[in-house]
């Protein structure tokens, strides 16, 4: 430790979030850190929510009414989507920014950017000018999206070599949770600044904006790296060799040509591919298949439900994934997921509403559960040196799978409906695609086997990557 | 003794970092939960 500090970079404003200062002292406990990651990942998880402001936003200029000057519905969505699409390249682009700089300078530069990203959009909405949005919380904001996301969870690996699922699965909980937070706040916040002349949109987003600066720099502030000899107390690293579970790193580029990479890829892709479509239309489905049945207001609490086992699937499978091995995990996905969605059409036959439920909130939380499990499969199969930039390169997966899901589930819908197929079964085509996917999905996972010594990091190329090292972030022995 | 002290203070920023993420995220679970109920009215 104190060699590590007497080696850090001296004096500069910004030295204080570089790794070498981030690394814990003595006494520190691992548990600081989980609440740390949950700073940022609560924060960035409010993207999932920003479809509270599409109607406000469309009537901006009318007030109560949209004018043909206010924004279409259409337009607005885009700004979402730009949001994701930047999360995903800004986390491959800059995954081995952060994981070269650490944590701190990660989560400190996420702050910003998802700040600043709200302050540009409050700029657009009060000059009218949507470009600025797009600008703001679709590009700046989606970077800040990105290296949020990935910044807390090779630290939280490191933090917690005997339960990374678990430990990741917390944090990747906390961006499925931001929404339950950022929803009803930024309901209160428009009521609050909402006049009957004015709609409080910029105000509120300048507000969302200070307090998850607040927020995310706190979380910068706590969290700390562990020494490079430190280990969980009474833990001993397993002697004898698991087939699937590498004590070697691989490189953070020699991973994209293990097949290893790509077919975790699929299997992340084909897992959101499934559920995103149905997140995106829980409330038409549920109310077009049991019409009469379910009211508008209970297909709200139906999406607020499925958000709610999309979150805590997160933390329950990637903790079990602990205990079973991550591949299990999966093929529990791709057998009980096909499965449920090929009983959803026989539910809707049925009418029965609470099996209808049941069905769609286990899906979710293996959704959700396929996110939070996939960092420790990485680190299972390409060790903990570069999982973060790894990770962030995989998130493409989901970026594609945006795209995907809910294009499969509108146009296969629309296209039954032309056809004339009632409105209360056009779903079922898409719940067979939907777990068609999920066994090509499995097939996947069933090819995945451990990756070729030839891909793990040799001794000399460790010894170029420690002097990169000492030359972007002091002492590496510190980190 | 500089243990204990140093012991009590990590309990203590432990107990309110949990609390300054867990009070924001359980408010919005309830929130979410009392408005699912409806589904079941």
């Amino acid at each position: 430790m104190t060699s590590a500090n007497a080696a850090a970079p001296q004096g500069g404003f910004f030295s204080f979030l570089d790794r070498a200062h981030t690394v814990a002292e003595p006494g520190f406990s691992r548990w600081m850190v989980p609440p740390a990651a949950l700073c940022i990942h609560l924060c960035i998880g409010q993207a999932y929510a920003f479809s509270v402001f599409n109607l406000p936003m469309s009537k901006l200029i009318g007030v109560d009414h949209a004018t043909p000057d206010d924004w279409k519905l259409t337009d607005l969505g885009w700004i979402f989507s730009i949001a994701i699409f930047f999360l995903g390249t800004s986390a491959a682009v800059f995954g081995r920014w952060v994981e070269d700089g650490g944590p701190r300078r990660a989560m400190f530069a996420s702050g910003l950017c998802w700040a600043g990203g709200f302050f540009f959009a409050a700029i657009g909405v009060y000059l009218h000018m949507l470009w600025i949005i797009y600008l703001g919380y679709g590009v700046l904001g989606g970077v800040g999206l990105g290296l949020g996301y990935i910044s807390p969870v090779s630290t939280l690996i490191k933090w917690f070599p005997d339960r990374p699922g678990m430990a990741t699965g917390m944090a990747i909980m906390g961006f499925g949770g931001g929404a339950f937070i950022a929803s009803p706040l930024s309901v209160w916040l428009m009521q609050k600044f909402s006049t009957p002349t004015h709609i409080g949109v910029a105000e509120t987003f300048i507000c969302l904006g200070l307090i998850y600066l607040c927020f995310m720099w706190v979380g910068a502030a706590i969290v700390r790296v562990p020494r490079a000899d430190w280990r969980p107390e009474g833990y001993t690293p397993p002697v004898v060799a698991q087939k699937l579970i590498t004590k070697n790193d691989v490189y953070v580029y020699d991973a994209l040509k293990t097949p290893q990479f790509w077919l975790i890829w699929g299997v992340l892709c084909l897992n959101v591919t499934a559920g995103i479509g149905v997140l995106g239309q829980a409330s038409a489905m549920s109310q077009e298949m049991f019409p009469g049945r379910v009211s508008a207001i209970a297909a709200a609490g139906f999406v607020g439900l499925l958000s709610l086992f999309n979150m805590g699937g997160r933390f329950f499978w990637a903790t079990i994934s602990d205990y079973i091995g991550r591949k299990n995990t999966y093929f529990c996905f791709f057998v009980l997921g096909p499965v449920l969605y090929a009983l959803v059409p026989w539910a809707g036959s049925l009418g029965n509403v609470t099996l209808f439920v049941v069905f769609f909130l286990v899906i979710l939380s293996m959704y959700g559960g396929g996110f939070a499990t996939v960092p420790a499969y990485l680190r299972d199969m390409f060790g903990t040196r570069y999982v973060g930039a790894i990770h962030g390169m995989l998130i493409t997966a989901w970026s594609m799978a945006g795209v995907f899901g809910p294009v499969l589930v509108n146009y296969i819908r629309q296209y039954q409906i032309d056809n004339g197929v009632p409105k209360a079964q056009a779903y079922n085509t898409t719940m067979y695609i939907m777990a068609g996917l999920l066994v090509v999905g499995f097939f996947c996972n069933l090819f995945v086997k451990a990756v070729h010594h030839r891909f793990h990091m040799h001794p000399e190329h460790e010894a170029e990557e420690a002097q990169t090292e000492v030359a972007a972030a002091g002492d590496p022995a510190g980190a | 003794m500089a243990n204990a002290n140093q012991s009590a203070s990590m309990t203590v920023k432990l107990v309110l970092a949990w609390c300054f993420v867990g009070i924001p995220l359980a408010w919005g679970v309830l929130q979410t939960i009392a408005n699912a109920m409806t589904l079941f009215r």
